[in-house]
């Protein structure tokens, strides 16, 4: 019991920071920086559901990034719609073309999905970058506009769209730690682990990966609408390989499969980034080594190392005690933990 | 007639897996299915609980066609099935690993699961209590909160049958339950299919080890080649001149 205490306390502390983040600092480019960086959470966490919790690496998630940044961007810049209006409209066309790559993809299966999501998300990429007439190709999407008001709030402030990015992010958290703890959530656990077996429990594995992928592909569709509006400008290069690669980073740094690994990887990578700023590319140095030796020893990421330190310090306890009753069945207990 | 194929038969390529094969569960007994290595009773068994779709011929369960049904359609009519290796994941606890073998019997979807309906709530309770309920049955209770790669083999097979009968089914198909345990675990593995059985639950597994299968099974069928050689009780078997040829090498000319 105490441990959930515990565990909310964390939550709230961390939430309460959040909150008062902006008046911790003056420094209008480090809300910047952390405005950006719940951007790129509310994608990993769609990227998680599908990857981490259903086993299926989608590397088309930088694609419908974009789509949803350059739908609300055409949405408001060309067709002059409400920004409300276009925001939703932006994520139901993602959220649509997510269903119908998705269709196709997901007849695919572990590497072979990895790689035919890798082509979609370049083609998607390609689209962008040739169709002049609709995107405006590498000269890109000038004037997106900021949030408009909602009643008497306005988000022409880098604080107030620093609350709302927020707001979106915690939403995003929330959305995803209910569906994993859940028993859809256990149902995509189950394909996970074995879609062999989930068949044979009467799952229809087809319709809980579509509706799964498509889920994913709406939060990266709100990321990228929030995106478009935050920067106000975007090229064809947000849909990028290079993009997915920073996503799947973030996600494989805090743990993939984890509920708080990509907040933690995605806050922690950009701030590192930011920190090294000084040696341009040659950061990659750095974590190209770094993120190897993760993936070898952490393959759970830094919040699964985590927790695997600490069922182990737990077991420990528990051998102490068991050991002070009778020697012979912690022997017995330990020999089980190694055959596994 | 409960369950039957009629002949049933399934090619891969120029390979005859299973040859118009004719048989007939019989309801509330053990069944089995023995024979030589790659006789085809794993694919007989696939067959049945619809991951592969036969060449030609037709499974027919409670008097409906079920053929062409995929193997989650299968499971909703009260078909189960276990595995050669368990499947289980090893780093979840027993009683999660349960948990999901009562899904399909739920509806709860996407929209309950994000604003937390009260259907989710009585769907996870009662999810929960058929993993504990099926957990008694094997007698797993006390190990349910530990780890899958922490129990041992035998435990991890009574897990699997747990997650089968999980879901309500009214026929069990285990596929080699008593490979890769001792004599003694067999002899409590065979006591728990006895036990299936007087809760009204069909068994009809496969097996290698004959001395437990000419204990328990009321009826033997016997597959060489994908074909079936023999039918009948454990005595039947046991003096069947084919049978004894197929597995003492009498066959070696084929």
């Amino acid at each position: 019991m105490s441990t959930i205490f515990q565990r909310k306390n964390v939550i709230i502390a961390v939430i309460l920071f959040a909150i008062a983040f902006p008046y911790l600092t003056d420094n209008t480019y480090y809300i910047h920086i952390m405005s950006l960086a719940f951007i790129w959470t509310i994608a990993v966490y769609g990227l998680n559901l599908l990857a981490g919790y259903t086993g299926y690496l989608s590397l088309a998630h930088a694609g419908f990034f974009a789509i949803g940044a350059y739908s609300i961007g055409l949405l408001t810049v060309k067709a002059g719609l409400n920004y409300w209006l276009a925001f939703i409209l932006a994520i139901l066309i993602t959220s649509f073309l997510g269903l119908l790559i998705g269709l196709i993809s997901l007849r695919t299966k572990e590497h072979f999905f990895a790689i035919y999501t890798l082509c979609v998300g370049y083609v998607i990429y390609l689209v962008i970058d040739k169709w002049d007439s609709l995107t405006g190709g590498v000269r890109g999407l000038i004037g997106i506009p900021a949030p408009a008001n909602i009643g008497p709030i306005s988000f022409q402030t880098p604080v107030s769209l620093y609350y709302l990015i927020l707001f979106f992010m915690l939403l995003a958290v929330l959305v995803a730690y209910r569906i994993v703890n859940s028993l859809t959530g256990r149902t995509y656990i189950a394909i996970r682990n074995s879609e062999e077996l989930a068949l044979t429990m009467g799952i229809d594995t087809g319709k809980n990966k579509l509706v799964v992928f498509v889920i994913s592909t709406a939060f990266a569709g709100v990321a990228g609408a929030l995106y478009a509006s935050f920067i106000r400008f975007i090229g064809p290069e947000v849909a990028y390989t290079t993009v997915v690669f920073d996503l799947l980073t973030f996600l494989l740094v805090g743990g993939i499969g984890t509920l708080t690994g990509p907040i933690v990887g995605t806050l922690l990578i950009v701030w590192i980034s930011q920190q090294l700023q000084f040696l341009q590319d040659y950061r990659m140095l750095i974590f190209g080594p770094v993120l190897t030796l993760l993936v070898i020893f952490y393959p759970r990421g830094l919040v699964g190392g985590f927790y695997a330190w600490k069922m182990k310090r737990e077991h420990k306890r528990a051998m102490k005690a068991n050991s002070a009753k009778s020697s012979d069945s912690a022997i017995g207990a330990k020999d089980q933990v190694k055959e596994g | 007639m409960f369950l039957e194929t009629k002949n049933l038969t399934k090619r891969f390529g120029g390979l005859v897996a299973v040859n118009s094969v004719d048989f007939s569960i019989e309801k509330g007994k053990i069944n089995a299915i023995i024979g030589p290595n790659g006789a085809g009773k794993s694919t007989y068994f696939n067959l049945i609980s619809g991951f592969y779709k036969p060449t030609s011929g037709q499974v027919i369960f409670n008097g409906q066609d079920i053929t062409k049904l995929p193997p989650n359609k299968v499971a909703e009519l009260g078909i189960a099935r276990t595995f050669q290796s368990t499947n289980l994941f090893e780093q979840a606890t027993v009683l999660d690993n349960v948990i999901i073998g009562h899904r399909l019997r739920t509806n709860s979807n996407l929209f309950d699961a994000v604003f937390r309906t009260k259907r989710l709530k009585r769907e996870e309770k009662m999810c929960r209590d058929k993993a504990m309920e099926v957990l008694d049955f094997v007698g797993l209770t006390e190990s349910a909160n530990q780890l899958i790669g922490g129990i041992t083999q035998e435990e991890k097979k009574r897990a699997a049958f747990a997650l089968a009968l999980a879901t309500d089914p009214e026929i069990v198909f285990l596929d080699e339950p008593a490979a890769g345990i001792n004599p003694d675990e067999t002899e409590g593995l065979a006591i728990l299919m006895k036990k299936m059985v007087d809760k009204g639950i069909t068994v009809c597994l496969i097996e290698h080890k004959m001395s437990m299968i000419m204990k328990i099974a009321d009826k033997i069928m016997v597959l060489n080649y994908g074909e079936k050689i023999a039918e009948g009780t454990p005595d039947e078997i046991k003096n069947n001149d084919a049978v004894i040829k197929a597995y003492l090498g009498g066959s070696a000319i084929a």
